[in-house]
Formats: structure tokens, C-alpha cells, sequence
């Protein structure tokens, strides 16, 4: 988190030594420049709104959270007096780390993303380029048909999906039926790869419209001169292309490292119809949300902090290491 | 929806792109469209059949007529709630992003335009909120809504989605990018106050920009699922996609056909968005991934 305030510090220190000195205080001046005439005052009131919801939706529940999380919940042997909560700032903690289920969901949304993700940003990739290349027709029409899923909301893709993989009902298995072949959906190995399909329906016309943005950017000068070189399309678009789209690449890197972390609508909408191959602790939002459910609030928040925790570092590692290859 | 709706910084010659390279791009990218559109199609498709009948065949082909049927059942069912839902949904979307964004205008335009204390850290918080999703701090905020005794009020969706780091950020490059220095510094030797200049001059510059964050909140609004799963627990005030996600899990209650209408239905009012949209989030996240 320090390192994204930093740059942005170091930024506007820079430019504010480059002009006079911020008249702090001064009384306005008519006609003066604008830092003079409106003060701190004005801009802070530009951003008071924001600040002050930010402060309440995002720092007050974290806050409550920590503070919450050093709690723990303690019963009574026969169950008949309400449980109390003591303080013991390691508690909820210390059982984390003890605690399988919610382990082994952490464990599965990092297979699920190690997987996804590439797959799905190389799809896109593919895809941004394809579309990109002299070859392509249509490419209005296939720009929207990949984009069409991100207009769908998570839960109403699940749903649709829930149907295309439900014995019952799914078009896929009638269409596979000739050849004999029938895709236990809901399996419980099969599941995760289930659930991994639905996100990179929705997310892949996303990330692709990204990096085909930036594929724009390209000069066609550069294209022109390797053409002229005898450089093939292929040749083009690995030597050239790619590299060009790194930035939107790492973006969107970030971006659904995140996503898998958050992991959430699509599992619990499978969760009824999948005959128990996704448990309430699949991902762990569901598993800190079903303590939740057990009355266990502090232990909730201590799941919810470190999950939270986790993000923060992983993407802050994501993006030290995509830096520095830059840099070389 | 031709390749001539966004003009490519160059214009290539089609000539010397051979046959063979051309089927297969064609090959690959008809193979995309069919992944990307068959769950779209199958949903559309099955909403026509007459009711009940939603799961026969293969699925992939009309087969009778039943769309008006299929829609009145749904609009009658448990007391006409599903409509209930959609105007939840409509409003929740509407007021969040409306006015998240027009918060995040004043907040971003202020970082860009402005030099004040605390500017740094304020846009370092922004980014670093921007890499945290959302969803994480959805449980803590169930867990204060639930200790200041917000559960079951529509503030505790509203609220939390009027906040968009994302939008701030994005509106903070849009206003550095499209808002020149000099027709502020005219403003102000017009006499025009500081907020008059945002309000006539500089949000009208700003509007494609504001159109996509605008769009971008809307659309998250409506996807968000665990926030208004967790707060309101009473069906009248649920959004469309906590109400069919719930009839979906009572399938004894409720028929599946009742979710697959519902389920196209509920996607119309997004995809009307994206479509007459187009232009603007194009241009947005053009002009946000090329600088």
C-alpha cells in the first residue's frame, strides 16, 4: 500500500518545489493565481464527499474489523448462558492457522487463480491480436460478442451456466450425446474447472477490449517498417505486439489476481444445484461468511483481515515484480 | 457494429493478407463468438418456449412460441415481486452511480486540477483502495451495519456504493487529460467562481469520461451480490439478482422456468446500457489505456 502513496507523494512535491511556495493561509488575492484566491479550502471541499464516505464504507468497517477480530467468542460448556466475548488479541488468529477448511479454501483460490488467470489473459491476448491482425473480418461483431458476457452480472452469468452444466438441462451434454461423451459438471474435481469457466466467460471480452486498446496505441510506422523488413504477422505480433501491450497486461494481471481472491457469486449460485461438491467454505469469503452464519463474529473478522492482508501483499509483490522487469 | 465504427490509427491494405491465414483468423474467432454467445442464446432461446418446457430438446433451437405466457407468470408470481425487484435494482444502480459519480468527478478534477495538502496521500489512497476489492470490506461493513442497526435499510446498499476509488482515479486522468489549464485560468478572469467553472465548463469536458464511470458504477452496482445477500434480508427490498438467486435455491418453491425468464429478462436493462453506451465506454477506456 506505501509503495502506490509514495510515487504519488514524491510527484507532487516535486512539481509544488518548481513553483512559489503554497500561500498557505493568505488572504485571497482578486485576480491572483489560483492557489491564492481559493486556498486549501476549495479543492478539499471538491473531495469532501468522497472522503467522507470513504472514511465510513471503507476505514470504519476495516477498523471495526481489527478491532473486532481481537475478540473471542467464548461459550459456556452446557450452552445455557450467551457466549461472552474476551479479549485475547491472538486468538482468532492462532485459530486461523489451525483452522483446515478455511486453509484449504485459501489453497483453492490460489490453484484456481494460478490456473485462470493465465488462461484467461492468454485468451485475451489471442484474441485482442486476432481481432488486431489484417486477417480479420467483422471485427465490430467479434469485439462485441466477446465483450456481450461482461454485461452480465456475475450471479445472472452463474445462473445462466448453472443450467448449461446441470444433468438435466444441459445443451452441452445434448450436444456432445453422439459422441458419447457426458461432462460431470459438478463433479467434485470437475467443480473448481466449473466455476474457473464461468469467470473467464464473463472477464475474458473485458480484458481483451483492454489490451486491444492498447494494441491501438501501437505507431503504424513501426508496423509498416517490419512489414517492409519481410517480418510475418506471426513474427509482428510476438516481436512487436506483445511487448507494446505489456503494461495492459500487468493491469489486468492485477486486476484478476483480485478477482480470484474475491471469488464469491459464482461458487454459492452453483452451491445448491451442485450436489454438494461445493461446500459453504469453498472460497474464503464463503468460509468467513459462514461464520458469520455460526454467530462467530470476531472469528469472521479475523478471516476477513487476513484475507484482506493476503491482497495486499500479493498484489504489492505482483507489482514490484513486473516492475522491475521493466526496468531492465 | 462494422469494422468502420472506430477508425485504427493506420489503415491497413487487405490485399496481401493471404486466403490461408484468413480462414483460419475467421476459424478462431467464429470458434470465440460461439463460446462467447451460446450460454446468451440458449437463455434467449429457452425463454421462448412455451412454459415448462424450457428444458427440452436440445436447447439450441426454437420450439413454439410461450415469451408473452412466460413473462406475465413471471410478472404474477409470489404477488408480482420479481417487478419489484427490477425497480430495486433500477434505483439502487441509479442513486448509487449517479451520485458516486458525481463525487468521484469532484474529487478526481480537485486532485488534478488543484495543489493542495494532503493531495499526495489522498491520491495514494485512492490507488491503494482501488487494489483492494470491494467485496473484502463487505463482510466488516455487514459486521458495523449489523452493530449500528442498519440491516434491512436500503441505505446499506446505497451508501458503500457511492464510493468508487476506481472512479476518482479514472476521473483524476480524464480531468489532467481534457481539461486544459487555460480555460480555467479564463473562467477565473471572467469572474466565474471555482465551482461555477467545474459545474459549466469543466464537467462538460469531462462528460464522455464521466458517461463510462458513470456505466462502469452502474454495472458494478447491479453485480454486486454479497452486500445486498448479506443486508437485506427482506425480499421487497432485495435487488433482481438477490431475488432470483434466492428462487433458484427454493426450486421446489419456485419452477425453473420462472428463473430462465427472469434471468433474460433482468439482463435486458444492462445490455439496452451497453448497447446505446457504446461510443462512450469505447472512447473511455481507449483514451484510459492508451496514456
Amino acid at each position: 500500500m506505501s509503495n502506490a502513496a509514495a510515487p504519488a507523494d514524491t510527484r507532487s512535491s516535486r512539481r509544488s518545489t518548481g513553483g512559489p511556495p503554497p500561500a498557505d493561509g493568505a488572504r485571497p488575492v482578486p485576480g491572483g493565481p489560483r492557489r491564492s484566491r481559493s486556498g486549501a479550502l476549495r479543492p478539499l471541499l471538491f473531495c469532501a464527499p468522497f472522503i467522507v464516505l470513504f472514511l465510513g464504507m471503507y476505514v470504519a468497517p476495516i477498523v471495526y474489523a481489527v478491532v473486532k477480530s481481537l475478540y473471542t467468542v467464548q461459550r459456556s460448556g452446557l450452552g445455557l448462558t450467551a457466549p461472552t466475548e474476551e479479549f485475547d488479541p491472538l486468538g482468532n488468529y492462532l485459530r486461523v492457522f489451525d483452522d483446515g477448511a478455511f486453509l484449504s479454501s485459501l489453497g483453492r483460490v490460489a490453484l484456481f487463480g494460478v490456473v485462470q488467470v493465465p488462461l484467461m489473459l492468454g485468451a485475451a491476448l489471442v484474441l485482442a491480436l486476432l481481432i488486431d491482425s489484417r486477417s480479420a473480418r467483422g471485427k465490430g461483431f467479434f469485439r462485441l460478442s466477446s465483450f456481450l458476457p461482461y454485461a452480465v452480472p456475475g450471479v445472472s452469468a452463474a445462473l445462466i451456466w448453472s443450467f448449461m452444466y446441470s444433468p438435466q438441462s444441459s445443451p452441452i451434454n445434448r450436444m456432445l450425446e453422439p459422441a458419447g461423451v457426458s461432462i460431470p459438471f459438478f463433479d467434485g474435481d470437475l467443480v473448481l474447472w466449473s466455476v474457473a469457466n464461468i469467470v473467464t466467460w464473463s472477464w475474458t471480452g473485458y480484458n481483451m477490449i483492454i489490451i486491444y486498446a492498447a494494441l491501438q496505441s501501437i505507431p503504424a510506422e513501426v508496423l509498416e517498417a517490419a512489414r517492409m523488413d519481410g517480418a510475418s504477422a506471426v513474427r509482428i505480433a510476438w516481436s512487436i505486439k506483445v511487448p507494446a501491450v505489456r503494461g495492459a497486461l500487468v493491469l489486468t494481471a492485477v486486476f484478476s489476481i483480485i478477482g480470484s481472491a474475491q471469488l464469491y457469486n459464482e461458487p454459492v449460485v452453483l452451491q445448491p444445484v451442485s450436489d454438494g461438491a461445493v461446500s459453504s467454505t469453498f472460497t474464503p469469503i464463503m468460509s468467513a461468511q459462514s461464520a458469520i452464519a455460526a454467530g462467530n463474529y470476531p472469528y469472521a473478522a479475523a478471516q476477513s483481515v487476513l484475507l484482506a492482508v493476503l491482497v495486499g501483499v500479493v498484489s504489492f509483490v505482483f507489482f514490484t515484480f513486473t516492475a522491475r522487469g521493466e526496468q531492465e | 457494429m462494422s469494422a468502420t465504427t472506430t477508425k485504427p490509427p493506420m489503415i491497413r491494405s487487405r490485399r496481401d493478407a493471404s486466403v490461408p491465414s484468413r480462414v483460419t483468423v475467421t476459424a478462431l474467432l467464429a470458434l470465440s463468438a460461439f463460446y462467447f454467445l451460446l450460454p446468451l442464446w440458449w437463455l434467449l432461446v429457452s425463454a421462448t418456449k412455451p412454459f415448462g418446457e424450457q428444458f427440452s430438446g436440445t436447447g439450441l433451437w426454437f420450439d413454439g412460441f410461450g415469451l408473452f405466457d412466460n413473462v406475465a407468470r413471471l410478472g404474477s408470481h409470489d404477488g408480482g415481486i420479481f417487478w419489484r425487484w427490477m425497480l430495486n435494482s433500477v434505483l439502487y444502480c441509479g442513486i448509487g452511480a449517479l451520485l458516486g459519480t458525481a463525487f468521484s468527478a469532484l474529487a478526481g478534477y480537485a486532485l488534478a486540477k488543484y495543489r493542495f495538502p494532503g493531495r499526495g496521500l489522498l491520491f495514494g489512497v485512492v490507488l491503494a483502495a482501488v487494489l483492494i476489492p470491494k467485496v473484502l470490506f463487505t463482510l466488516p461493513l455487514y459486521l458495523m451495519f449489523s452493530g449500528v442497526g442498519l440491516m434491512d435499510n436500503p441505505l446499506a446498499v446505497l451508501l458503500p456504493s457511492m464510493v468508487s476509488p476506481f472512479g476518482v482515479y479514472l476521473c483524476r486522468v480524464f480531468a489532467a487529460q481534457s481539461v486544459p489549464d487555460e480555460v480555467l485560468e479564463a473562467g477565473r478572469i471572467d469572474g466565474a467562481g471555482e465551482f461555477r467553472i467545474f459545474r459549466s465548463l469543466s464537467v462538460r469536458m469531462m462528460l464522455p469520461a464521466l458517461v463510462t464511470v458513470l456505466l462502469f458504477q452502474f454495472v458494478e452496482i447491479w453485480n454486486n451480490y454479497l452486500l445486498p445477500s448479506m443486508v437485506l434480508g427482506d425480499d421487497r427490498l432485495q435487488p433482481v439478482t438477490v431475488g432470483l438467486v434466492g428462487w433458484n435455491a427454493s426450486h421446489v418453491a419456485v419452477p425453473p422456468a420462472l428463473v430462465v425468464v427472469g434471468s433474460l429478462v433482468s439482463l435486458v436493462p444492462l445490455l439496452l446500457a451497453f448497447l446505446s453506451l457504446q461510443r462512450f465506454w469505447r472512447a473511455g477506456m481507449t483514451a484510459g489505456a492508451v496514456k
